[in-house]
Formats: C-alpha cells, sequence, structure tokens
C-alpha cells in the first residue's frame, strides 16, 4: 500500500471517490509511514487513532453520498494550529501540555469538508526561523541530502514539518504558517509547492500569533493543483478576526491548467541580490523563459525599496512579537517555574521557556517599541513598509504577476548558520517583501542544483488575485515538469 | 483675575490648586468590549471570562458596535468632535489580572476628541471644564489578595469589560469644583444610559492629576498653553466616591505645598489615596513608571465610523440636564436653583413634569425637591421606587391651590399619604381638614373674641402687627383649618384697621 502515500491530492480524492481504497486504508498506508519516519522529526505529535476514528467517518459520509472537498484525505497540521483536545504547542516549552479546548478555524474549515488528521507537525519556536532548528522538540531534517552526501539538511522554516511531511510521503498535504516566508521557503527546500495566500484570506483565529499583521496561514501541498484545492478548503470569513477578508473564495483549483497567454510577467531588477548562486540565477531565466514559451509577457519592473524590506521586516515581526507573546506569562496555561515573588515567577517561567531565537525576537521587539527608539524603529518600519507597498501598486499597474527566486539558496546544513542570525534572516530575502505588502506569494518546485537538490520559484500575486498565481504555477510545473523525489535513507 | 477665595495660604504665601481629572466610567453594555463574555454584577469568580479574554493562544478581539455606539453618544453628550477615523493601540505591561499582557486602549487617535463640560457650583454660578478627549479601553481584572495568606488570586470577570476614559484639561481649581464636574459628568452619562454611574460598584472611578502654583501662574498658563507655568503634578488613582475625591485633593495640595515650602521640589508619580487614613501614598515614582510600548493593535483595523450612523445617533440622543434645566425655567417659570435641583436625576425632572401638568410648578417643585426628596433620602429610595406617584403629588397641590387646605396643612396630608392612608382628597375629607373659609362661622367666632379680649382688640388698634395674636387664637381654635386670607380680611373689618 505504500503507492498510497505517493499519491498526490487529487489522486487520492478520485481513488476515494471511485472506492479504489478507502479512507482507512490510505489514512492507515499513512500512519505507518509516519511510524516509520522517525528520522525526520516531522511530526511532534502523532495522532493515529484520531485520525483511523476520522477516516471511518469519513468513509461511512462517503458511502451515504454526503462526501465533502477533502473527504477521507490525510493531512498533517503544523502545531501552531490550535486543535480541540489534542496538545498544541508552537514547538515551545512555554506551551508544555496546552490541550486547547477550541479548533481553528483553518482547522475546522478542513474537517468540515472532511479531511483527516494524522497528527501535528514540527516548525521552529512559535514560527520564528528558517531553518526549523529553534524547534523544543529538534530540528526537523530535510528528506533530501546532496548526491553522494550524509549530511542533513535543513528543510527550511518555519513550517519545517510541513514541508518535510509532504515531501517525505507522510501525509496528503499539509497547513502551514508564513510570516515571512515560512511556508515558501521550505518549500523551495524540499520541492513541494507553497502559497501563502492574500492576508486576510484565511482567519488567524486559533492559530498561535508570532506577528499578527503579517501571519496568514496557507497549505504545503505536492502539485500546484493539491495547493488550490487545499486552500479552496481553508479559506474564508470568520467574523471572528477581525482582519478576515469577507469576500467570496474563488474555486482555486478550477484556475489550474487555465492559458497563461498574454498574461504579463514582472521581473523585479532589484531581486538580483549580490551573491545569489549562478544556479540560482539560471534557474530565474528558466522560468522567465517558460512562461515566455506559455505565451507570456516578460516586463522589468523596479521594487526600489526592496533592500529595506528585511530590516523593517526584522523590526516589525519582532514588535508585534514581543506583544504577542506577553500572554506567556505561566499565570493560566503552560509552563510555570515559581520564583519568590511574581517577578521572579515571570521571569522563571520565561527563561525557562522561550528558547535562545524567542528570546532574541522579543528583547528586539521590545527594545524598537520603547520611549525613545519607537520612532527611530517601529515608525520608521512602518513607513518603509508602506514604500513597499506603493512599489508593488506601482508594478503591478504595469504587470499581473511577479516572477522571482523563493530563496537565496538551496536547503543548507543544519547547524550551517545556527551561529549566525543575520545569515539564517537572509534567507527570507525574498519572501518578506510579500508578507510586508500583504499580497499572496507562491513556491513552486522548478528544478535541481548542481547537488542533487531541488529550488523554487516564486509568484507573487496583486491582492485576492491567488487565481493567477495558480494558473501561473499550473504553468510553470507543467514546463519545468518536477517529478525528482527524495531517496528513501530513513 | 485672581479669585483669592480658591487660594490656600501657606507659610510663604497663597497658593493655588490645579486639577485635571480622568474619569474612567464602564460602559453600560451587556458585553464586553472585545469579547461576547456577558458583563454583569454579581457573577461568580471567573464566571464571566471568555476565552479571548483570558488570552488562550490564537485567540482575536472583535470590537463590540454597541460600545463604539455608547462612546459616540457620550461624545455627543460632552459636545465633543467625534472622530470618524480612530485605532486602537496596545498598552504592554505585565500583571496577572492581565492575561494579555497589555491593555487595548485608544492612545494616539481617540474616537472623541476635544469637547466641553458646564458645570455648576453650590450656588448655581457654572464654570467650563474643556475636555481633551474621550477613548474606549479594555479593564483588567481584579487580583484578589485577601482570599488566602499565602497567594493572591485573580478574577476575570472584569477584564475586557469596556471603558471610556474622559479626559478633562486642568480647568479645575478646588476639590470643590473637581467634585462638582464629576457629578456632572455623571449626571450626563446616566441621562445618556452609556454608563450606570455606580461609584461604589466602581462602575465610575477617577484619577486626579493635582499641581500647586502661586497666583497667576494658571493664568498664564491659560494665555500660552505652556505647562512650565504650572507645578508638577501628581496623579492620584482610582478614587472613587465625590468625598474621596474631594479629602484626596485638599491632602495632596497640602502635601505638595509643604514640599515646597520647605524647600524641596514635586516628583512627578503616581499615588494612592488612603480613605482610612485620609492621606495619599506614593505608589510608583516616574522613574519607576512603566514604558508602555504603546503600538497600533495588530489584531484590529482601524475604526472607521459613518457620518450618516453618527448623526442618527446625534438625532436620538435625549434631552440633556443642560437642556433640560433651560427648558424647565422657561416652560414653568422655575429658578435657575429649583431647575438645577430637579435635573441631578432624569427620573426627578420627569416625576416633577408628571406631577406639574395643570399645577402651580413652583409649588409642585417644592414638595418634589424637598418633602418627598427627604422622605426618598431617608427611606433609602429613588424617586423611580417612590411610593407616592406624580398623581399623588399633583392632587395635594392642587387642594393647596384651590384653598381647600393650607400649606400647614399639607404636610400633615403628605405624611398621612406617605403612611399609606390614601390620596389627599379623601384624607382631607376623612379627617375633615379642610380650611374653614365659611365667613359666617369665622365671623361669629371673631365677635366672640373680640369681645372677650377688650384690652387687645384696644391694643391692635395702636399696633396694627398684634392682629397676628387674634389670627393664632383663630387657627387655635379651628385647628390650623382657618383659611389664613379669609381671617386676616374678617379681622381687619372688625377691628378698623387698614
Amino acid at each position: 500500500m505504500s503507492n498510497l502515500t505517493s499519491l498526490t491530492l487529487k489522486a487520492a480524492l478520485a481513488g476515494l471517490a471511485d472506492k479504489s481504497f478507502s479512507s482507512v486504508e490510505l489514512t492507515q498506508a499513512h500512519i505507518d509511514a509516519v511510524a516509520a519516519a522517525k528520522p525526520l522529526n516531522a511530526y511532534v505529535l502523532e495522532t493515529p487513532d484520531k485520525a483511523l476514528d476520522m477516516a471511518r467517518a469519513a468513509d461511512a459520509r462517503r458511502a451515504s453520498g454526503d462526501a465533502g472537498a477533502l473527504e477521507g484525505a490525510p493531512l498533517g497540521i503544523k502545531d501552531l494550529f490550535c486543535t480541540q483536545g489534542v496538545r498544541t504547542t508552537a514547538c515551545s516549552n512555554i506551551l508544555g501540555n496546552f490541550f486547547p479546548t477550541y479548533e481553528s478555524t483553518v482547522t475546522s474549515n478542513l474537517w468540515r469538508d472532511g479531511a483527516v488528521m494524522l497528527g501535528k507537525l514540527n516548525l521552529d519556536e512559535f514560527a520564528m526561523g528558517s531553518s526549523n532548528e529553534t524547534s523544543a522538540f529538534g530540528p526537523v531534517v530535510n528528506p533530501w541530502r546532496a548526491e553522494g552526501s550524509t549530511t542533513q539538511l535543513t528543510p527550511g522554516g518555519s513550517s519545517g514539518g510541513s514541508a518535510t511531511a509532504v515531501a517525505a510521503g507522510l501525509c496528503l498535504g499539509a497547513t502551514a504558517t508564513d510570516t515571512g516566508g515560512s511556508i515558501r521557503q521550505p518549500a523551495a527546500f524540499t520541492g513541494t509547492v507553497g502559497i501563502k495566500p492574500t492576508y486576510g484570506r484565511c482567519s488567524r483565529w486559533g492559530v498561535v500569533a508570532f506577528a499578527s499583521s503579517l501571519d496568514q496561514a496557507g497549505p504545503i501541498a505536492r502539485t500546484v493543483e493539491d495547493a488550490a484545492i487545499l486552500l479552496k478548503s481553508m479559506s474564508g470569513h470568520d467574523a471572528k478576526d477581525s482582519t478576515s477578508l469577507d469576500i467570496e473564495v474563488p474555486d482555486f483549483p478550477s484556475f489550474v491548467g487555465k492559458s497563461v497567454k498574454g498574461l504579463r510577467i514582472g521581473i523585479p531588477k532589484e531581486y538580483r541580490v549580490d551573491g545569489m548562486p549562478a544556479e540560482i540565477e539560471k534557474l530565474w531565466e528558466q522560468g522567465i523563459a517558460w512562461l515566455k514559451d506559455a505565451g507570456c509577457e516578460i516586463v522589468e519592473v523596479s521594487l526600489p525599496h526592496t533592500k529595506y524590506a528585511l530590516p523593517a521586516y526584522y523590526i516589525v515581526a519582532p514588535a508585534e512579537a514581543s506583544s504577542n507573546l506577553a500572554r506567556y506569562d505561566g499565570m493560566r496555561f503552560g509552563l510555570r517555574v515559581e520564583g519568590g515573588n511574581l517577578t521572579e515567577t515571570y521571569e522563571n517561567t520565561r527563561a525557562a521557556g522561550f528558547g535562545t531565537e524567542v528570546k532574541r525576537r522579543i528583547m528586539i521587539g521590545t527594545y524598537v517599541l520603547s520611549a525613545g527608539y519607537y520612532d527611530a524603529y517601529y515608525v520608521k518600519a512602518l513607513k518603509v513598509r508602506r514604500r513597499i507597498a506603493d512599489d508593488f501598486d506601482q508594478a503591478f499597474q504595469k504587470v499581473d504577476a511577479l516572477l522571482t527566486p523563493t530563496a537565496p539558496s538551496a536547503a543548507f546544513a543544519l547547524g550551517e548558520n545556527a551561529d549566525d542570525p543575520v545569515a539564517m534572516y537572509l534567507n527570507d530575502i525574498f519572501t518578506v517583501t510579500v508578507n510586508l505588502a500583504g499580497l499572496p506569494g507562491m513556491s513552486i518546485p522548478a528544478g535541481l542544483d548542481h547537488k542533487g537538490l531541488p529550488l523554487g520559484l516564486q509568484l507573487i500575486g496583486k491582492a485576492l488575485d491567488e487565481g493567477t498565481l495558480f494558473s501561473l504555477g499550473g504553468a510553470l510545473e507543467k514546463a519545468a515538469d518536477f517529478r525528482a523525489k527524495p531517496t528513501r535513507w530513513w | 483675575m485672581t479669585d483669592t477665595s480658591k487660594q490656600i495660604e501657606g507659610r510663604t504665601g497663597p497658593w493655588e490648586i490645579v486639577l485635571g481629572l480622568e474619569i474612567h466610567a464602564q460602559v453600560a453594555s451587556k458585553a464586553k468590549l472585545f469579547s461576547g463574555a456577558a458583563v454583569g454584577f454579581g457573577a461568580g469568580p471567573n464566571e464571566q471570562v471568555s476565552l479571548v479574554d483570558a488570552a488562550m493562544p490564537g485567540m482575536l478581539p472583535v470590537i463590540n458596535r454597541f460600545c463604539v455606539e455608547q462612546a459616540v453618544k457620550t461624545g455627543l453628550g460632552l459636545k465633543a468632535q467625534i472622530n470618524l477615523r480612530s485605532s486602537f493601540d496596545r498598552k504592554n505591561y505585565f500583571y496577572p489580572d492581565l492575561p494579555q499582557g497589555y491593555q487595548i486602549s485608544q492612545f494616539k487617535d481617540p474616537v472623541v476628541g476635544e469637547g466641553e463640560v458646564l458645570v455648576e457650583h453650590d450656588d448655581g454660578s457654572t464654570f467650563t471644564v474643556r475636555i481633551e478627549r474621550l477613548h474606549l479601553e479594555q479593564d483588567a481584572g481584579k487580583s484578589l489578595h485577601d482570599q488566602d495568606p499565602n497567594a493572591t488570586y485573580v478574577d476575570l470577570n472584569r477584564a475586557g469589560t469596556a471603558l471610556m476614559e474622559i479626559v478633562s484639561k486642568p480647568d479645575m481649581r478646588s476639590s470643590a469644583e473637581a467634585a462638582a464636574y464629576v457629578k456632572k459628568v455623571r449626571t450626563i452619562l446616566v441621562y445618556l444610559g452609556t454608563c450606570d454611574g455606580d461609584m461604589e460598584k466602581g462602575n465610575l472611578r477617577a484619577d486626579v492629576n493635582v499641581s500647586v502654583c502661586r497666583p497667576g501662574a494658571y493664568e498664564k498658563f491659560r494665555e500660552t498653553g505652556d505647562f512650565s507655568h504650572l507645578g508638577t503634578r501628581c496623579e492620584i488613582k482610582n478614587v472613587n466616591s465625590y468625598r474621596y475625591i474631594q479629602q484626596a485633593i485638599e491632602y495632596e495640595a497640602r502635601r505638595q505645598i509643604e514640599i515646597i515650602e520647605d524647600g524641596g521640589k514635586i516628583d512627578q508619580e503616581t499615588r494612592l489615596f488612603d480613605p482610612t487614613k485620609v492621606e495619599t501614598r506614593s505608589m510608583r515614582t516616574k522613574e519607576e513608571a512603566h514604558d508602555y510600548r504603546y503600538f497600533p493593535d495588530p489584531d484590529l483595523l482601524p475604526l472607521v465610523l459613518d457620518s450618516a450612523w453618527v448623526k442618527r445617533i446625534e438625532d436620538s440622543l435625549p434631552e440633556l440636564p443642560d437642556a433640560k434645566k433651560a427648558r424647565l425655567q422657561s416652560q414653568y417659570g422655575l429658578s435657575a436653583y429649583d431647575a438645577g435641583v430637579l435635573i441631578t436625576e432624569q427620573a426627578r425632572a420627569d416625576f416633577f413634569e408628571e406631577a406639574a401638568k395643570g399645577r402651580d410648578a413652583k409649588l409642585t417643585s417644592n414638595w418634589v425637591t424637598n418633602e418627598l426628596a427627604a422622605r426618598l433620602t431617608a427611606a433609602g429610595q429613588d424617586i423611580g421606587d417612590s411610593p407616592l406617584k406624580p398623581a399623588d403629588i399633583a392632587e395635594m397641590v392642587q387642594l393647596i391651590e384651590e384653598d381647600v387646605i393650607s400649606s400647614k396643612i399639607a404636610k400633615d396630608v403628605f405624611d398621612r399619604m406617605w403612611a399609606g392612608e390614601g390620596g389627599a382628597r379623601a384624607i382631607v375629607e376623612k379627617q375633615g381638614l379642610q380650611q374653614v373659609s365659611d365667613t359666617g362661622a369665622l365671623e361669629a367666632m371673631i365677635d366672640k373674641l373680640i369681645a372677650a379680649n377688650p384690652g387687645q382688640a384696644a391694643a391692635v388698634k395702636e399696633k396694627p402687627q398684634a392682629i397676628g395674636w387674634f389670627v393664632g387664637q383663630l387657627m387655635k381654635e379651628t385647628g390650623g383649618k382657618a383659611n389664613p386670607g379669609t381671617v386676616n380680611q374678617l379681622l381687619k373689618a372688625k377691628l378698623g384697621i387698614d
């Protein structure tokens, strides 16, 4: 039954529909695959009993002719989504044994459509990281290895567990979140498709907050069409999230395979950064050629404030995080380490509960919001953010979408950037602009580097225009014909 | 011009007080500001707490439209600018009764801007207090330190409840003015129905900013707007009664004057008022003050109001105290004082207007504000629960107007009404309390009286004021029921005086 774990979501749903196999069979195959993939450390919590219960219920609904869009499809859930009665940790010690009494809106939407939960996926602590190494459960290991090497590579972050699980056949698709690139960079590092939709498309209710104005949920999947199917279920207005958009969810899958002829594609010149590997430059050129072949018009555009994006992002995101994470104080839930008085209890709890990177960002965020520094840092960063959004507005006067690399490198070795936070932050250089402007961005696997590691291309769309991204992503996917799979070593 | 009546004499000369108030008024709403949780008095600890109030991971605030409407209504009642675009900020600090680790407030762009309140002194004269702003914010929960010797408990029922913070400019110059201002704001809020005004329950409380300066300095400040003309201020937190407000200010002003006169200087700090010791104590100094790291709450969009919606609220405002007072004066011919007393409570003014229909307004007003008010106060009842209804008072007033009873007898009638003996007319009939206006009967009595007291009758001719003795005798004889007007008239004729 191992082939059941290498199906696309679309194919699996077809197989369930024509009764080639049941959800219980499909789910069991994935449970077995997960159990056999411990070295990847993708799951921080496996819920096989719950999965089989959900699969049986899905089979029953399908038998009664009541199948939802995802009926019986086993998925992995990033452990940033609160799941009712199922431990939710954000991969932080501070949440300890936290069992939410509520279900996030995004996961509720998936269960409403019949999906099955296999378990909770590993991530960087509170989604703060680009290599999954800040997780309290230890890093996820990329199923991909360089040719002839046994060096363990990062799957990227923060949605490293989601990307690895999808790449290694440990689920048919996964939920993820993206604050500065946390869906797209791991997708690029693992040869998977990831889309961060327009800010407000997916409800943030029940998702542990990192940086509220940037956080957005989205799927990681094996194909563009799978991503479209998942995003359609995950999206939708939610009155419980004031920033949720009250707007119809388009039928995203119907955009995949649509002609892209005549679409104008912008190539932002500022994304040609110093020190970018030639292979990535080459892949980008290849992507341009593919889209040209598909009938797109290529236009060079300028996003002049791009170089300020990363510094602005690393002010805004930590600022919001420093406040969002204040609720982890040991008073009501999660870890508590008693001290001699209230202040000591706060200090002990937060010192023991948060990891180094989270503490670093809380410190940065606290600093940039402090009296005397607020204008110089936070207010300035907000101005930059406005300029970046204006840059995109200008560009989208001329073009329908932008094409860029997803990340400045292929997957790197675990531990390689661990001592250098700035080098780590540079991973987000092509992705943060999209979060700052609230736009949709998608990473599509486009080729392998000379070491046989996957590389991704990023498509950036106009606000609410995920449809065009799915059409373009479909065209790139078709042209790239990316069929490589990691060789199983685990 | 310096008003010396507000000066405080120090060792080194006179001083003046400058006061600015921040009134925290709990919004009258069944639900909290950003969560659907219920608001109510008397629930058990932590029974009115939602996941949002407890700041569980992933929970998000959603603004309560009704609370915004209440704030706008209040702004309009304070004759203030309504800001069609405002926003919410986070005020960050750690405390166990603040689950989010921040309070959602409006720091930069409040929903209501500048306004003004006309305040009455006790003598009926008025002064204006300018309003700086009104903003919406969340209240914190309560830390209970008295449940266990070794632990503090937290009750989050209040956490997330909507508060309006009404910030005045430093326009009050005495403790009495500060109390009068709070009273007036409270009256306006209660009229509007935007706050129940219950100070005992803490639903209305004030932070009082106190500073002292030399005579003349305040006027310079008002001319220039330059705060450096004023003394350093101390903020006294959370004072929740008119009396405490006055006591706190008086203590604090004295304290500051003594420090300055002893050569010291005032440290800007936050202080607490201890009502038992009647003193203020330092809570935290400026150095210990929190850096609240205000920034716009990214979970909430800017609050954008539709001007037509604001207009609808404006059109639906009830008659407010100032307008009601003016109308009571013009419509009923009441004095400013009487009208002022009537409007302190909407229900009292309503009671009066109901009772005064077709009756002598001044007379009705007197009965409502004196006798009835005193009885209600003694019985601890509100006018809304009064056992005597407007029609009861009207009936009695009518009897006075028709000369059936005198005002003096009316007091007896009122007592019997209060005791539940029935309506005024029935009591008068049953008890035979009608005035004797029958001239024949009175003439006979007068003749008899003059005949029996020739000496007194002669004296009256010399000294007309002595007629009072005869009036007194007749009233005594009739049990007070003789119509005093008729008696006087008849006596004058019989005794031959003009």
